[in-house]
């Protein structure tokens, strides 16, 4: 059978082992995999890093993040500028630009489009010469043949206008998708929510019936002109720009959903949140979740260049080098369905994929660190061209202590000084040393590098956990942490009144081969202290009760950026986003009534000292009262083919794809010096049969001739 | 015998029901509509709000399974249970949480599954009895003692290490084959080789010990003794003969699987990237999609049932002694 399939190989393939079709082998495509399906491409409904991998690349907000600046800026993408808010009071009179917070009762931003961008072709606008839709009004008998978007021989596009952006801001209220961000959004766009009971009681009056969007209005959403939109935002609300430069505020055409609402459609999982309608650089044209995604350049994408302002480092990297050409580069990027680690670190080995990641069982293998602890390539990796990338995530990994608990929680001295004893003890720079090969920084506070807040350096530093040492920083003796310990009533490990030892419970819902060395690693840290960890591992259902409930007492969570804004991060410690009262995503119930003033504050103040100096205070407060203990901020390691070119990561885009550049001829020279078919095998197993065979031949013929 | 297969299609529903009541209450237990719309509404921002629309949306705010709201039989039929059950009969799955139709990827995968899961069958199948026939031939000699520990090693090896080690050899180290993948039609043929292959292989320790087995009391046999007698060679004996005979076994081990063949391998699919039936389960476990596991249970049962009455057709067939009725 092997040998079959190898002769059919042979005669057909250069080499055996490409999964790719060898006409492909000199085409501008970039390959890459993704791990799980995604679940949403519908961009109101789609929230998730793997989902954005491919909404980033189809979809345009208005806004966009700057490949290469950083700290991350904001600029136009379909919009023509960056918007800025105008104020108002209560009785609608125009505010200054500096006016107080408190001021002001509405933020509106205008929006200005630019014209002539136009939709990638789709069914959904193909019309006959009447100027009639072709498949608006399709029945069970015209859809007998389509299973994909391919299946519609003709295909249109039209112009993006204003009224596609109001659209899709109203289908965040739309109950039938359930946004993720319906709830945030609604307590900040003027009208939202009751479009949204508006649009539940229609849902319920007519089951069946898909609603029609324009037929709502949305106060805080309006049309001013064909190609200029407003949204009305409940006071001020700064931290709104940045949703601007998100899918959820990508235009969607009316046309899409009428399309996808007939009957029959979703079916044959025609849906929108299958089968997307963007004006981006790319579109699905092939869309297979089960095991491929093929994004393929918009005919129609409208004019945009590579980024000419870069900085020094920028230029030295060779990402200026393609300044001012027009994108994208790339003429298909295919996606393949690789669930596996080995599996996918073979292939990127061999070629066959552009880029990977590095998972733990590949680690040793491709990076190595210097004396001084710096990252680099193994020697294998360097002699084949392969390029290290990494990056700190705008992201951070905390323990965190239940406030309401009676032995954890609470504002007291007591508390406070076991809480900061216990951060000492855990020795996350060791942590992030053994299990996650050097992949993260220790934190210092809530605002990870790279987001305004963050103070880099000895400056920087936590002073309740870690001090300065010859310009480094180190972590405060343990003697410290005992001595804190004892403070907080618990000498030596044990309760001073009654003598008890002090046990604490810490509940995860962690998994996996390392898991049980990393508790291990925990309950070791507070062995240092005699105080005792229990563990109590569950599963992700019951972990998420017990944060609502309050019932647990030392957890581990994490959280990522939704934009860089130190806001993003001070409010998971906001005492009214509690999660046992509000259901919100302070976990560790934290509530200070000076925290909570200054994040008030700070939270509508522009970037500048005045806001540096006010998260300053909020950074010594969370310190103080150690609500968290402050883990790592994760650093991400990527690796590159040196085909590949334009890669700078950017954890706040999702739209890099069309930045990107590779050189096909130099890969399938690659490939296929790489990927050399070894034949001694086959010959050594053909040996091996022969020689297991011929005897038993023998002995068959021996036998027959003794029984006859 | 039409009867006797009606009869027990019969008897299946009230297993079914059975089996959809137990999957149906094991998987409530473990899961809450409520956590099932976290899951699906992601880690951010979530409002007790935006669960209770995603509930009433995906018809997960119904009791489970009495509604004592209701009067009537709306008191069972306005549930969760009921209006998730009754139209699996009639083979409508309906919508996953994903909004993708249940019906639609289980026809898409159980393609990807069969042209991995029936040629291992077959294929597996031929060499087993091949090796098996062939120990029984040489037994009591040394072949058919390395033929033995040959087997036992194959068996003591994890089928993972089999994926692994050919995915290492064959593909990476040799550039054999590809190392994952699927295609449709003849193109696909170069990535169901090595599954095939490495599950071919994983299974000749246990396929061959256990029919060797069989044959091995076939051989002791008096027809065997009678067929020698009359001069048969040993190999028409074997192959002619006890083969028949020995299928009866084979058949039950064999054909109450045929049908399950549809609903793929876990690890193979995986680890090859085929996008079959076996990862979809698992990947529905994983997210709590409660619609798909329902499914595949219902249809993994169904199909079982089904394999029991065809072995039992098939006993008829090869046994001329066993009669339906």
């Amino acid at each position: 059978m092997l040998g079959i399939g190898l002769g059919l190989m042979a005669g057909c393939s250069d080499s055996w082992n490409n999964p790719y079709p060898d006409a492909d082998a000199h085409a501008n495509v970039l390959y890459s995999a993704f791990s799980e399906r995604p679940k949403h491409l519908d961009p109101a409904r789609s929230y998730s890093s793997n989902e954005a991998e491919f909404t980033g690349q189809i979809y345009e907000p208005p806004l966009q993040y700057h490949f290469l600046k950083r700290p991350y800026t904001l600029i136009p993408l379909t919009a023509e500028a960056v918007p800025k808010p105008r104020y108002f009071n209560a009785a609608g009179q125009p505010l200054a630009d500096n006016a107080p917070a408190t001021a002001i009762a509405e933020s509106v931003y205008e929006i200005r489009i630019r014209p002539g961008i136009r939709y990638q072709p789709h069914p959904a606008f193909a019309r006959d010469a009447t100027g009639r839709f072709l498949y608006h009004a399709l029945d069970m008998a015209a859809l007998k043949d389509k299973t994909q978007i391919s299946d519609f021989p003709q295909t249109g596009t039209r112009e993006l206008v204003a009224a596609d952006y109001v659209y899709e801001i109203k289908r965040l209220a739309n109950p039938r998708l359930s946004s993720p961000i319906f709830g945030l959004m609604s307590e900040h766009i003027v009208g939202l929510k009751a479009l949204g009971d508006m649009l539940e009681k229609a849902s319920r009056a007519h089951p069946g019936t898909e609603l029609n969007l324009n037929d709502f209005p949305l106060a805080g959403a309006e049309v001013v002109d064909r190609y200029t939109y407003r949204i009305r935002i409940k006071g001020k609300y700064p931290q709104f720009i940045y949703w601007l430069a998100m899918p959820f505020f990508a235009p969607v055409p009316w046309e899409a959903d009428a399309f996808y609402a007939q009957s029959g459609m979703a079916d044959r999982n025609l849906t929108l949140d299958w089968q997307p309608v963007g004006t981006g650089a790319y579109y699905l044209s092939e869309n297979d979740p089960n095991r491929r995604m093929v994004l393929t350049k918009n005919p129609y994408y409208h004019g945009e260049t590579y980024p000419e302002d870069g900085d020094a480092a920028d230029r030295q990297a060779g990402l200026l080098a393609d300044a001012g050409k027009p994108l994208p580069f790339v003429d298909k990027a295919v996606f393949s369905l690789e669930k596996e680690t080995i599996p996918y670190w073979s292939k990127f080995l061999q070629g066959y994929y552009d880029s990977s990641g590095i998972s733990s069982d590949s680690f040793d293998q491709a990076v190595q660190f210097s004396a001084g602890g710096d990252p680099r390539l193994t020697d294998s990796m360097r002699e084949k061209g392969i390029h290290l990338v990494t990056a700190v995530a705008a992201s951070i990994w905390y323990v965190g202590f239940n406030m309401l608990d009676p032995v954890v929680g609470g504002q007291g001295e007591d508390r406070r000084k076991l809480r900061q004893a216990i951060s000492i003890a855990f020795d996350y720079d060791e942590f992030i040393s053994i299990f996650l090969n050097g992949r993260g920084i220790p934190a210092q506070g809530p605002i990870p590098p790279g987001l305004f807040g963050y103070v880099d350096g000895v400056a920087g530093l936590n002073p309740y956990v870690y001090e300065a040492h010859g310009g480094k920083i180190v972590r405060h003796p343990i003697e410290m942490a005992r001595k804190l310990l004892a403070e907080a009533g618990y000498p030596n490990g044990r309760n001073a009144k009654t003598g008890e030892p002090l046990v604490l419970y810490f509940d995860t819902m962690a998994s996996g081969p390392d898991t049980k060395s990393r508790l291990d690693w925990m309950k070791k840290q507070l062995d240092k202290l005699n105080v005792q960890l229990v563990v109590r591992g569950t599963d992700y259902n019951r972990f998420q009760d017990k944060m609502r409930k309050g019932n647990a007492q030392l957890f581990e969570w994490g959280w990522n950026a939704d934009y860089p804004d130190p806001e993003n991060f001070f409010f998971l410690l906001y005492g009214p986003n509690k999660k046992v009262t509000t259901g919100g995503e302070n976990a560790a119930n934290y509530d200070n009534p000076e925290f909570n003033r200054l994040f008030e504050r700070m939270k509508d103040m522009d970037n500048g000292p005045e806001r540096q100096q006010v998260i300053n205070a909020m950074l010594e407060i969370v310190r103080r009262d150690a609500p968290w203990i402050f883990a790592y901020y994760p650093k991400s390691f990527g690796l590159r083919h040196d085909w590949v070119h334009n890669v700078k990561p950017n954890l706040m885009a999702n739209n890099t794809l069309k930045y990107r550049r590779i050189d096909p001829d130099l890969r399938a020279a690659r490939r296929a010096e790489w990927n050399r078919p070894v034949l001694w095998p086959i010959m050594l197993l053909a040996g091996g049969v022969i020689a297991i065979i011929a005897p038993a031949v023998v002995a068959w013929r021996r036998r027959e001739r003794t029984t006859a | 015998m039409f009867a006797y297969v009606l009869r027990r299609l019969l008897y299946a529903i009230p297993i079914l029901i059975g089996v959809n009541l137990l999957t149906f209450a094991l998987f409530f237990v473990v899961n809450t509509p409520d956590d099932m719309a976290r899951l699906q509404l992601g880690a951010k921002h979530v409002t007790p709000e935006a669960i209770e629309r995603w509930k009433v949306e995906h018809g997960y705010d119904k009791p489970l399974l009495l509604n004592t709201r209701a009067t009537g039989s709306a008191q069972l039929t306005d549930t969760l249970f009921f209006q998730r059950s009754a139209a699996m009969f009639a083979f409508q799955f309906g919508k996953g949480d994903d909004g993708r139709d249940i019906g639609n990827e289980i026809r898409t995968r159980m393609g990807p599954s069969l042209a991995i899961a029936l040629p291992v069958f077959v294929i597996g199948l031929l060499v087993n009895i091949t090796f098996a026939l062939l120990m029984v031939f040489f037994r009591a000699t040394y072949l058919d003692l390395w033929g033995v520990v040959l087997c036992v090693v194959l068996m003591s090896i994890s089928g993972l290490f089999y994926i692994i080690a050919g995915q290492y050899f064959i593909a990476k180290l040799w550039n054999l084959l590809p190392i994952s993948g699927y295609a449709g039609g003849i193109h696909g043929l170069k990535f169901i080789l090595l599954p095939v292959l490495v599950s071919v292989v994983a299974g000749i320790g246990s396929g061959s010990r256990w029919y060797r087995t069989i044959f091995l009391e076939e051989i002791g046999k008096d027809y065997v003794r009678t067929a020698r007698a009359k001069g048969l060679s040993e190999i028409r004996v074997l192959f002619r003969h006890v083969l028949k005979n020995g299928m009866i076994p084979i058949l039950t081990g064999a054909v109450v699987v045929l049908p399950l063949l549809f609903m793929g391998s876990l690890i193979t699919e995986s680890f090859f990237g085929i996008p079959g039936l076996g990862s979809y389960t698992i990947d529905a476990i994983q997210a709590q999609d409660f619609s798909v596991v329902r499914a595949m249970v219902f249809l993994g049962s169904f199909l079982y049932i089904v394999g029991l009455i065809l072995t039992d057709i098939s006993y008829s067939w090869v046994d001329p002694r066993v009669r339906l009725q």
